[in-house]
């Protein structure tokens, strides 16, 4: 399972958990950060949920806490999630 | 049921831990009779669940008991899979169990101590900590923790009892703040002396103190949850609602 996990499903499944926060689809992209999509904890934790059902990869606090952008967050879980 | 017309949230549950007898089984009363289908926690009192289960179904609502002692970390998970499996999401959880270990501080046990706090405020958190995870996905959800008068107030023998419930109402406060913006609201409602298994052998003189002149009834702690699990109660969040017949005023 985990070895099949690619970085489009990754982003597919991070952008729709954001689209149905908050943030509108055309301002996802790998450089915005999550201060500027008005994206905070709670709001992470929610997406930490979604990418644990879909990949079975934990995100505790202290790694959402040094996110800045989009693209730190995908990264982070694709490493997680094929490693 | 839920899903009934006028109501405003999503289909789902209730939980009410403790709820086989006293201020708990008065509590998935009034729920069930909101519509709810309604979770009966008990840890040792099956019969009492049952019964309660019983009476629910008996006047037309729907209620399953849900085993399972809330100092046990395990518990919390297993009370809700159990439920989800059953009636879907768990919108409305209800910490109510709870247990006292009178005693003046000199002489306290640290099992004394430690049983109380774990019942009264540690299972709480454990239970809601999973609640909310649900419930800011469904950008719906009710919590209410039932605190006492006892905590705010003092009382002299209940130390470990009253740190609990102070507790809990600072819990209740901080969590409500967390989760606002999901439609999830988290407040306390504090009883004063109301008449169960769980306050007998408390002097009458506590009676006399009451403006009301009566002790509480288990009923008129449920109406207060009834209120807050509504969905006009969305605005209503992080409070303490007091039900103690005047005597905290």
């Amino acid at each position: 399972m985990a070895a099949t996990v690619t970085a489009d499903q990754v982003e597919k499944v991070v952008y729709d958990a954001l689209a149905e926060i908050g943030p509108s689809r055309d301002q996802l992209k790998r450089e915005a950060t999550f201060e500027e999509l008005d994206v905070d904890s709670l709001d992470l934790a929610e997406v930490s949920q979604v990418v644990e059902e879909e990949f079975g990869v934990t995100l505790k606090g202290d790694d959402v806490e040094n996110l800045k952008t989009v693209g730190d967050a995908l990264d982070l879980i694709l490493q997680r999630a094929t490693s | 049921m839920s899903d009934a017309p006028g109501n405003g949230h999503p289909e789902g549950c209730a939980l009410v831990t403790g709820a086989s007898r006293g201020i708990g089984e008065a509590i998935a009363t009034a729920l069930a009779a909101e519509g709810w289908p309604v979770g009966v926690n008990f840890r040792s009192d099956e019969q009492g669940a049952d019964r309660v289960v019983a009476a629910i179904e008996a006047a037309g609502g729907t209620a399953v008991a849900a085993p399972g002692d809330v100092t046990d970390p395990a518990t919390a998970d297993a009370l809700f899979t159990q439920l989800e499996e059953r009636f879907g999401p768990v919108l409305v959880l209800v910490n109510n169990a709870g247990t006292r270990a009178d005693g003046l501080t000199v002489q306290m046990e640290d099992d004394a101590w430690q049983l109380v706090v774990d019942t009264n405020l540690s299972a709480a958190f454990r239970l809601t900590r999973r609640a909310v995870r649900t419930m800011t996905r469904q950008r719906f959800g009710r919590i209410i923790n039932i605190a006492s008068i006892v905590g705010p107030k003092a009382n002299a023998g209940q130390a470990n009892y009253a740190a609990a419930k102070a507790g809990l109402i600072g819990f209740t406060k901080t969590v409500a703040v967390e989760v606002a913006r999901r439609g999830v609201t988290v407040n306390a409602v504090a009883p004063g002396l109301v008449d169960t298994e769980l306050t007998e052998g408390i002097p009458s003189k506590f009676l006399e103190a009451i403006p009301a002149r009566r002790a509480g009834t288990p009923e008129d702690v449920a109406a207060c949850v009834r209120f807050l699990a509504s969905d006009p109660a969305g605005y209503v969040t992080g409070t303490t609602l007091t039900v103690d017949g005047g005597l905290s005023a």
